[in-house]
This record gives C-alpha cells, structure tokens and sequence, in this order.
C-alpha cells in the first residue's frame, strides 16, 4: 500500500455560519495528478487550505503524509502556489528564488527553478518590475523550486490569457511528468481534462464527483441536442433526456437517446430548427453535475 | 511512516543566514526606510548638535556628548520600531505571510532573522552617527564608553522591536507609518531626546518621566557620565517591563489575527 500524500477525511469547514465544506474525504496518492473542480465558492479553495493546514477543519481530519499539515516535515516535501499572494516587490527573482531554495531539504538548482517557470530573461529583475504573467510565473518558480513531492497550485492560470494558460498548463505538465504529484483547483475544464487523470468535483462544499475525466464525461448522457424550437417543461416531460435546460427558444438537452427523443418531438408537431447533435465534453459533464434542479 | 522521517527538513543555519540577508536588503532596498533610519539621526545631530557641542551642561558632560547619546537612542529605537512595524504590515496586506505560513520555514526563524536585521540595521546608524559626532561634533570618549553606549542602546532597543510588532499587527499596511510616526515622534520630544525637558510644556513633563524611552534615554545619558533622575538598575527594570507590556500586546494582535485568518 503506498502512503497517501494527502487527506481529507469527512472534514467540514465552518466560516462563522457559513458552511464552506460540509464533509468532505478525498484521499490523494503519491504520482496523482488531480484536479478539484468546481464553481466559484464551491470549497475548493478551502480545501487546499485545510490540506496545507492553513486553515482547521471545523470538524474531521486532513492529512500530509499522514502527519498534521502544519508539521514541518510534512511542508518540506510539497511546494505551493496560493491565489493572490504578494511577494516583497524589491527582492530580485534570483534573490527570491534562493531564499525559498534554503527552505527545503534537497531543492533543485535556483537555474532550474527559474527556467521550469521560463523566467530566464528575469532572474535579475525586481519583483516590482515583473508583469502579472511574470509574477504568476514567479510563484510556480517558488512553489517547484524545493522539488516538492507534492505541488499544490490553487488557481494557477487565474487572470492569464489564453496563450499564457497554455503555456503554463505545459509547465505545469512538465513537472507533473516527473512522476510528481500535482493537485490544482481550477474552474477551468480543459484544464483538468489536459492535466488530470483524476478530477475531483467540489459543489456546495461536497465532492460530487471523483473520477477520471473520461469517467466524468461517461456520467452524463453520451450527446449533447441543441436546437431551437418553441417548448415548454411540458413537452420534454416523459421523454429519455438526462437534463435539458430551455432559454428563450434555444433548448439544450442531454440523452442518451437523441434518435427517440427527435422522433417524439417531431411526432408532436414540434418546429426544429438549427438543429446539433454533438458528443457531450467535460464541460457539458460539469454543468449537469453541478446544476440543481430536481435536487431540493 | 518511515518515508516520512527519512525525509529531512531543510538546515536551519543556511536558512537563517539567507532569510536574514533577504530581510536585510528587502529594508536596504527602501530608501524610505534606509536613508531616514541613517540620515535622519546625523541631520538632526549636525542641526542641533554641533553648534553648541562643546557647551557644558553638567560636569565634564558637552552639550555634543549629552545629545550623541539622545541621537542613538532616538535612533537605535526608530529602526526597531519601523522596521517591524511597517514590514509586518506591508506584508499582512499582500498576503505575503500566507505564503510564507505553507513554507516549511520555522516560524521561529522567520522572527530570529528579522531581530538580526533590525539590530544590525541599528548598529548600522551608530556606525554612522558616532564617527560623525567624533568628526563634526568634536566628542572625545573613552572607547570603553563608547562601547557602553553602543551595548546598552541596542540591548535597550528590544522592547522597541515588540512594540514595532504589536503596530504591524494592529495597522493597516498604509497607515502603520502614519501610526507610527504619531506615537514615535510625540514621545521621542516629550521624553526630552531633542529638547531638555525643562523645556517643554508643564502638563507633558509631567507625563514624561513614565514613558519609555526617557527611561530608554536615562541608559544612554547615564552611559556618556550626566546626571540621571532614577538609577540604571531602575531605568532597565521599567524598561523591562515595558518590554513585557510591549510583547504581550503584539502577542494578543498576533493571536487575534492568527484566529483570523488561519483558523
């Protein structure tokens, strides 16, 4: 059996009266690489925090290497990439790289580090005159350069544009190649389904979902039918559909039957028109697994 | 389990040795910091000071010795509680110490490192004001005295650095200078470091003898040879004191934001 890098068992969260996580198990192993994702709110944040003992679970427990998140031994094997943290602007790259080298035990050069987060061109700059792309760079050069075990990214391509996400989805690909662990939280879909090959759906503070993201896609129905029409509730009541969602004319529904569903529609008389039949995708999968209707 | 202990943790002497150089130049870097917490102390020596420096105004003690002492302590407590006050807060805003809480740094490094700096930034001043008042202020001392000084202004700057803390924790990162200034300043004048007290307003006079730094500045004074009101032995105890005082506020704002933010 190998040790699980890191745990979450039935843990809850309580901020106040709000309830950011409400029981939550989630059991990493050592080479995974998982996504958590889900909506804003959704507890993914929280999650993480919980796991880098950050923050205590309410109740339940989280585990690094089996030991307390907060325990030493534990934070010298993962690196970290939060949201939104500050680095001290008048530090240069290098200076700051180092600084984080002599924290860990066995660290890579301060060269690789910088050249994992392709900042070569900016070792010498200040952190003050790096641009948004560049410091979000800079925080993955922190994050891998103690050659962590475990690399812990909470949404690491926020406010990226296209090309500078994937770019950063192949650095992070990269170090996950080495036979690492990866865990990122992402709202971002075709991240995890480029990076993962576990996706862990977090909603309302409970997992939902936690499987491969082929697995993920398989949950719901094979197609996706859009088209559109004038339709109520009504007439889709009876037919196989999964779940379908009617804004203004346009109707989107999801079946496995698409064949039996068009043919019932048009015995009915229905107008269709711009009709599509596609294969579902990850986002398809996500949005009916987090949508709530029928849940109450 | 046994992976867990085969994997080590990170030395702790290169580690302190690289945090303290990063804090020293993160300070260095910010000339607001840097150029007044050196400069300031000798601008007001050379305006105050060496006009009148040779002027006796107690037994074998110059107006220029008198106010050498008054400048080292000034300046000595001023890097101890800028220093702090204003790198805590700074990084409280950015989030910097979340960061820096999910890194296998021990907590207790990251305190050490910043008491290294802050004293040798404070050693840094005296290396500075001294030769200065040497030079242009024309003081002759006993190197044992200078030593003395030194010894007792930075040994005596320690409550200063819990106080720094206690505002860092307690401001926000744009207003810790301001709060800084308008409780360092205020006190700095009414404790008697720039005028002697005789000549300030009856009513601070009489708050004065029970704040601080005059006990802070009775140390120096004592340490340069002029009169005292109280003995050493008693400015030390109130000034420990005060350093108690001092650390249990900042370790109630520490606790109060640690229940904050990482509960």
């Amino acid at each position: 059996m190998t040790a699980a890098a890191a745990q979450l068992i039935a843990a809850t969260k309580k901020y106040g009266s709000v309830e950011a996580l409400k029981g939550i198990t989630i059991d990493i192993q050592l080479g995974q690489v998982v996504a958590m994702l889900g909506p804003n709110g959704a507890g993914k944040t929280t999650s993480i925090s919980l796991l880098l003992g950050l923050r205590k679970p309410t109740s339940g427990k989280a585990l690094l290497f089996g030991l307390d998140p907060t325990h030493l031994a534990a934070r010298s094997r993962v690196g970290v990439m939060l949201q939104e943290s500050g680095v001290p602007s008048m530090l240069k790259v290098r200076e700051i790289v180092d600084l984080f080298r002599s924290y860990y035990p066995k660290p890579m050069t301060g060269e690789r580090a910088i050249a994992m987060a392709g900042l070569e061109e900016k070792a010498s700059a200040l952190v003050k005159e790096l641009s948004g792309g560049q410091r979000q760079r800079l925080y993955f050069a922190l994050a891998v350069c103690g050659d962590p075990e475990v690399l812990f990214l909470d949404e690491p391509t926020v406010g990226m544009d296209v090309e500078g996400r994937r770019s950063f989805i192949e650095r992070i690909a990269e170090f996950a190649n080495l036979g690492r662990t990866v865990v990122l939280t992402t709202h971002y879909l075709e991240e995890a389904d480029q990076l993962a090959e576990r996706v862990i759906v977090i909603d309302r503070g409970l997992v939902i979902a936690d499987a491969s993201p082929r697995e993920i896609k398989s949950k719901v129905a094979g197609k996706r039918v859009r088209f559109t029409a004038t339709l109520t509730d009504q007439d889709l009541a009876g037919l196989p559909v999964t779940t379908f969602t009617i804004t203004d004319h346009t109707v989107q529904l999801f079946t496995n039957q698409p064949e039996a569903v068009l043919r019932e529609l048009f015995k009915q008389g229905v107008e269709i028109s711009e009709l599509e039949v596609t294969g579902a995708d990850l986002e398809d999968a996500f949005i009916a697994l987090t949508s709530h209707q029928g849940t109450a | 389990m046994a992976a867990v202990t085969a994997v080590g943790r990170a030395p702790i002497g290169p580690m302190l040795a690289r945090q303290t150089w990063t804090e020293f130049l993160k300070l260095w870097r910010v000339p607001a910091f840097s150029a007044t917490s050196i400069a300031l102390p000798v601008m007001f020596y050379a305006f105050i000071g060496i006009g009148q420096s040779s002027q006796e105004i107690s037994a074998h003690v110059t107006f220029g010795t008198y106010f050498l002492a008054s400048m080292a302590v000034y300046s000595v407590a001023n890097v101890m509680i800028f220093s702090f006050g204003i790198s805590v807060a700074t990084e409280r805003g950015m989030k910097m110490d979340l960061l820096m809480r999910a890194t296998p740094l021990p907590p207790l490094v990251y305190l050490l490192s910043r008491c290294i700096t802050a004293i040798a930034f404070a050693a840094l001043t005296l290396a500075v004001l001294f030769p200065f008042a040497y030079f242009a202020g024309g003081v002759r001392l006993d190197p044992s005295v200078w030593a003395t000084l030194a010894s007792r202004v930075l040994l005596g700057s320690i409550p200063f650095i819990a106080l720094g803390f206690a505002i860092g924790y307690l401001s926000g990162p744009n207003s810790a200078v301001a709060v800084i200034n308008l409780i360092y300043l205020p006190t700095a004048f009414a404790s008697g470091l720039f005028f002697p007290r005789q000549m300030l307003p009856d009513f601070i006079q009489r708050i004065s003898p029970y704040l601080p730094l005059h006990f802070f500045g009775q140390l120096g004074w004592d340490a340069i040879g002029a009169p005292t009101s109280e003995s050493v032995t008693t400015d030390w105890l109130y000034l420990a004191g005060y350093g108690v005082l001092f650390f249990a506020i900042a370790l109630w704002a520490y606790r109060r934001e640690e229940s904050r933010k990482f509960s």
